[in-house]
């Protein structure tokens, strides 16, 4: 790309995204020649700050990665350290984690639907713009989004960066009083979540089908949550400890995320890949609701995504309402930790997709090394294939904006947390 | 229409939760993009970096070369700039490089290390450009912010949360989590905001709001040595959330060793 007529473009930062980067294509002869995502929020390097650490202090450590999804990384993390000191917290922590996660699904996924993703279906710049318009459905999707920030603080005290977990358990167990309020308003979500399911369904979407491989825990009985086996569309069947010998990490040259790559390869994580993965643990009710919106899964159209996080949106407020309907106080909500030196690991399905730890740990239960893998950095290939295929099947000869607009489109729709994967997006354009 | 006044949120190195003060407020959101307009604000769509504002609100720490020139431009084109947050206000979590050799790390953790373009510390805003109004915590509460869009655009001076999380707590009527369970809790040298969230559900406080005025933080160690915690702990106890604040910065290493 040395000698010709260069004409370099530079397009705006890309917005509606959690986190920032930039997108550079260099289009030659009408075909994409090289394609960028560049990833550069500055590096918070927080594997190293873990080092030294006591395993209590790791839960409201890791939480800081990401203010949009802190829980994935307090439950990840408990769960490794956990299996490092053989600790079983039992049924009813289980369970209570299990309620937290429907509250980080809920708030995720309501903002991502709602501020990132349907202004782009529905042709507007923003949720404020797109509030004039359909003023009634941005109402409903915030106050899912708010009904996910109160199952947070009811375990957590806060919805960021919540102050209720522990190794072991949890500080704190809520009262039968707040349960019960907190119950009858999730009741009351149901229809709007069944609605919202409808109205996501009936969004103009691209119909583009592409090859790709989908990762996601798969538990015996249930969707998958906290708990799993990680398992892949292409027959990938491991445990959570054997996840360092299929996937890999690497550096590219253009990105401070790291890439993550499947036996070499490209993949999907996140509410696709594990609907996909997971239809036969939908609830029968939620299942009823999906198949009459006539869409089919596993579905390959990635813009399926927003459909599959409205989908999972239903199932918390399910969860929700099935857990808090058979809830009971305890006086011990966390049980007795006695610290052991080891290894162990985690692997949690945070709301874009599989969130893995590991912790090796000193009989002190100091931290002595830390590694964690985010979603975004394992769908950083996945995008960046996804935006090769999509641009070039729309017509690069359309103008930089148009180009714009739709790669945008194409990222926000996996829902990159560009904060997690610990670093920002404008668009350059080169063609010769 | 046209005189609405102008806001705008900018973010440097974060978690990005600080920012959900604004995304989380629900309905509010509607009426205050009613009230002002929002022209900046990446995570949620408008872009204009250079716009000039009424109120600039900035998530995030110096961390990169890059940061300092956009934090002046953003000084120059503001009528008003707030922090908000731990990150913010006093580095952050990542701070912590601060005390290490940050350029080391950036070796280990990554093979290919000239990629990486980063600074060895992690700053305050306050640092490098003047910042009318810190509002601190990790994160920021919507209330803190809400209250300050409210001040500042009726041209009322911000009131400014002094007290300890302690005060909140008798306030609460909640129970010392340090005199009756012996649990090693800053609440006596951080400042309130957060309404005392950890000693009511039970726990030690952390200090995610930051020192509070005039915090003795060296007769809080002495009681902490008495509860039995070693030097190195009680120095991770001031070196956590705002390892950056210098009563925090001070106290974390006159215990390390
Ligand atoms: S201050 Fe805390 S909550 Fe706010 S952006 Fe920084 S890490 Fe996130
Ligand atoms: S750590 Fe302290 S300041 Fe932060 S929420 Fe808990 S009690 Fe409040």
């Amino acid at each position: 790309m040395s000698e010709e007529r260069n004409i370099p473009i530079k397009l705006p930062v890309l917005a509606r995204v959690e986190g920032e980067g930039s997108l550079e294509l260099d289009i030659r002869d009408g075909r994409i020649e090289h394609l960028k995502l560049h990833i550069f929020e500055p590096p918070r390097m927080f594997e190293k700050f873990l080092e030294g650490r006591e395993y209590t202090e790791v839960p409201d450590m890791v939480a800081r990665i990401c203010g949009i999804c802190p829980v994935a990384y307090q439950m990840s993390a408990v769960h490794a350290i956990e299996g490092v000191f053989g600790i079983d917290p039992g049924p009813w922590v289980r369970t209570m984690r299990r309620l937290l996660y429907c509250g980080e699904w809920l708030q995720s996924h309501a903002l991502h639907i709602h501020m990132l993703a349907a202004p782009d279906f529905l042709g507007f710049a923003s949720v404020t713009e797109m509030a004039r318009k359909y003023p009634d459905e941005v109402r409903r999707g915030l106050g899912l989004q708010g009904l996910g920030n109160d199952i947070i603080h009811l375990l957590g005290a806060r919805s960021v960066h919540p102050v209720g977990v522990c190794v072991g358990g949890f500080h704190h167990a809520p009262g039968r009083v707040q349960a019960e309020e907190l119950l009858n308003k999730l009741r009351a979500a149901l229809s709007d979540a069944g609605e919202l399911v409808r109205w996501t369904a009936g969004f103009d979407l691209p119909q583009v089908e592409q090859v790709f491989t989908t990762v996601a825990l798969r538990h015996e009985n249930e969707y998958p949550m906290n708990e799993g086996r990680i398992v892949s569309s292409a027959g990938l069947d491991i445990a959570v400890d054997e996840y360092e010998t299929h996937f890999a990490e690497h550096q590219e040259p253009h990105s401070t995320a790291l890439h993550s790559l499947l036996e070499g390869e490209p993949y999907l994580v996140g509410p696709l890949a594990r609907l996909n993965l997971n239809l036969d643990r939908l609830p029968h009710a939620v299942r009823t609701v999906l198949e009459e919106t006539g869409i089919r899964f596993p579905s390959h159209n990635m813009y399926h995504s927003v459909v599959a996080r409205a989908v999972e949106i239903l199932l918390a407020v399910h969860e929700a309402i099935a857990i808090l309907e058979s809830y009971e106080e305890t006086t011990t909500p966390a049980v007795e930790v006695h610290t052991k030196a080891g290894t162990g690991y985690g692997c949690t399905e945070a709301p874009r997709g599989i969130l893995w730890h590991r912790y090796d740990l000193d009989s002190k239960g100091l931290v002595t090394a830390a590694r964690i893998v985010p979603p975004t950095s394992q769908n950083q290939a996945r995008i960046e294939e996804d935006l090769r295929l999509s641009l070039q099947a729309f017509g690069l000869d359309r103008d930089n904006d148009t180009l714009r607009q739709r790669g945008e489109m194409a990222i926000r729709n996996y829902d990159p947390c560009i904060s997690c994967a610990t670093h920002f997006l404008d668009l350059r354009v080169r063609r010769t | 229409m046209a005189d609405k006044p102008k806001i705008a949120v900018h973010k440097f190195a974060s978690c990005d939760g600080c920012q959900l003060a604004f995304l989380g407020m629900g309905e509010d959101l509607l009426t205050l993009s009613e009230l002002v307009d929002i022209v900046h604000f990446v995570e949620a769509g408008p872009v204009a970096t250079d716009a000039e504002v009424d109120i600039a609100f900035v998530e995030g720490s110096i961390s990169a070369p890059d940061d300092l020139e956009r934090i002046r431009a953003i000084r120059e084109h503001s009528h008003y700039l707030i922090t908000i947050g731990a990150c913010a206000t006093s580095g952050g979590l990542q701070a912590l490089r601060n005390f290490a050799d940050a350029d080391e790390w950036v070796t280990s953790i990554y093979a290919k290390p000239d990629y990486i373009r980063s600074l060895s510390t992690s700053t305050p805003i306050a640092a490098h450009v003047k910042v009318d109004l810190e509002l601190w915590g990790c994160p920021v509460d919507r209330r803190q912010v809400l209250a300050a869009i409210r001040d500042l655009l009726s041209g009322v001076a911000p009131a400014f949360e002094q007290d300890k999380v302690c005060l909140e707590c008798k306030r609460e009527q909640a129970v010392c989590v340090m005199v009756t369970r012996g649990l090693p809790c800053l609440g006596p040298v951080t400042r309130t905001g957060c309404g005392a969230l950890c000693p009511r559900f039970g726990r030690d406080c952390y200090a995610c709001f930051g020192p509070g005025e005039n915090a003795n933080t060296e007769s809080l160690s002495r009681r902490f040595e008495g509860l039995g915690l070693m030097p190195d702990a009680i120095a991770r106890r001031f070196h956590f959330i705002n390892s950056g604040a210098p009563p925090f910065t001070e106290a974390g290493q006159g215990k390390d060793k």
